[in-house]
């Protein structure tokens, strides 16, 4: 078949008005797609607002053993987050999920360590967490967008779009992400499980939100609700009377590799004075 | 026209259309049982008893063709925008948006309610691998 100028124009035309009326029919058709228009929507009242959520940890509060692991398993446990372990009761490293976890000093802030360093500061166990930085690389690298920032500052993930590609992991220079290799529900305890939180599943990345789903309810970290008093803050440091403002403004507080640019939000005070 | 080896290619046609069109005469005659959902669990009933009717977020009508849409969209307010309240379009009420703390709230019985259409339908939603189900008694084993 050989077509002339005259036929193939009107073809042409043809064609182009019906995909133009296909595409007007189909977009009356999804007005769902779009999303929820504002009037349908609103936020919980009793939300807690930031404009930029940060964390001061004081590693002196922290005296004993006890006094990290209560905070670490009541992130766990609020946050269904599995527990894997060896045959022999320790963990299992090779399928560990953590959102808030313990390191020695020398891989919490490589770099500023020497050799004349005490073994109280050397030997200590810093409560480490995702730092939900200013500018994450995890959420640049995402190839999904379902690790993204919200408008208070947090690094929040979108489990429900989540390849498992791990790119975020490696960009993570906390280590703070960790992967489902198998099913987490094998290791979560099905009987003091929260009910009110969701597992994740086999082939997704995990991590901390510095519980925005505790915030909206008005309630602030898990974490800092069951640390000793005065071991951890939790404020909107863009609020000139917050504490943790008041702290970062009054006291010598360091960040994890703040020189890598990704600007932290989790500030550690390592001596041992008293303060706000 | 003569058809070469007619004989075998007519048996082979009439196999292959008794293969082609078995699962037609195989289920005819068969009641399939349509999906029948219960909605009378403990939390409906107090709702009835309170407002006077049964009603969801938004019209049943609505909820049973777009009830994925919705999630969607209930999904992407909560984990993005930091919404988690959702004012129905029917009846101005508000409501949490949220499967486990929400839907299933109500709808305690996924196995005489989600899992009746989802089977009917064959569709499996990964809703659950994630979401906690609420606990219930085994009543039909499938």
């Amino acid at each position: 078949m050989s077509l002339d100028r005259r036929q193939f124009l009107k073809i042409a035309g043809i064609s182009s008005i019906l995909g133009f009326g296909a595409s007007v029919a189909s977009a009356t058709h999804t007005i769902w797609e779009k999303g929820l228009e504002p009037p349908q929507v609103e936020p919980n009242k009793d939300a807690l607002n930031g404009k930029r959520w940060a964390m001061v940890v004081d590693m002196s509060k922290f005296k004993t053993e006890e006094d990290i692991k209560k905070i670490t398993s009541a992130c766990h446990q609020t946050h269904n987050v599995p527990d894997f372990r060896n045959p022999d009761g320790t963990v299992d490293r090779k399928f560990e999920i953590k959102w808030i976890w313990e390191e020695p000093y020398e891989r919490t802030f490589p770099g500023s360590e020497n050799k004349f360093m005490g073994e109280n500061i050397k030997d200590m166990p810093f409560i480490v967490l995702c730092n939900h930085c200013d500018n994450p690389p995890c959420v640049r690298v995402c190839p999904t967008g379902a690790t993204f920032k919200l408008a208070n500052g947090i690094t929040m993930q979108d489990m429900h779009r989540c390849i498992g590609c791990r790119f975020c992991m490696a960009a993570c220079p906390y280590g703070s992400r960790s992967f489902n290799w198998v099913d987490p529900r094998k290791a979560i305890n099905l009987v003091t499980e929260n009910k009110a939180y969701p597992t994740r599943t086999k082939g997704v990345v995990e991590k901390c939100t510095f519980c925005t789903e505790r915030l909206q309810a008005g309630k602030i970290p898990a974490c800092v609700e069951a640390a000793p008093k005065g071991a951890m803050f939790f404020g909107d440091i863009e609020d000139q009377n917050s504490e943790v403002r008041k702290i970062v403004a009054t006291q010598l507080t360091i960040r994890r590799k703040p020189e890598l640019g990704t600007g932290p939000a989790v500030y550690y005070l390592i001596g041992g004075s008293d303060h706000a | 026209m003569k058809l070469y080896d007619g004989g075998k290619i007519i048996v082979g046609l009439l196999v292959f259309i008794g293969i082609a069109t078995f699962p037609f005469y195989y289920n005819m005659g068969r009641v399939n049982v349509k999906p029948e959902l219960k909605t009378d669990t403990p939390a409906i009933q107090e709702w009835e008893k309170q407002y006077g009717k049964k009603e969801c977020v938004e019209s049943k009508e609505f909820m049973r063709a777009e009830h994925m849409q919705l999630l969607n969209n209930w999904r992407d307010s909560v984990v993005r925008d930091m919404n988690r309240q959702y004012v129905s379009t029917t009846s101005g009420k508000v409501f949490e948006m949220s499967l486990q703390n929400g839907c299933l709230r109500c709808h305690s019985n996924k196995k005489q309610f989600c899992d009746q259409c989802h089977n009917y339908m064959a569709v499996k939603p990964y809703c659950f691998d994630c979401h906690i189900q609420p606990m219930e008694k085994e009543e039909n084993k499938s």
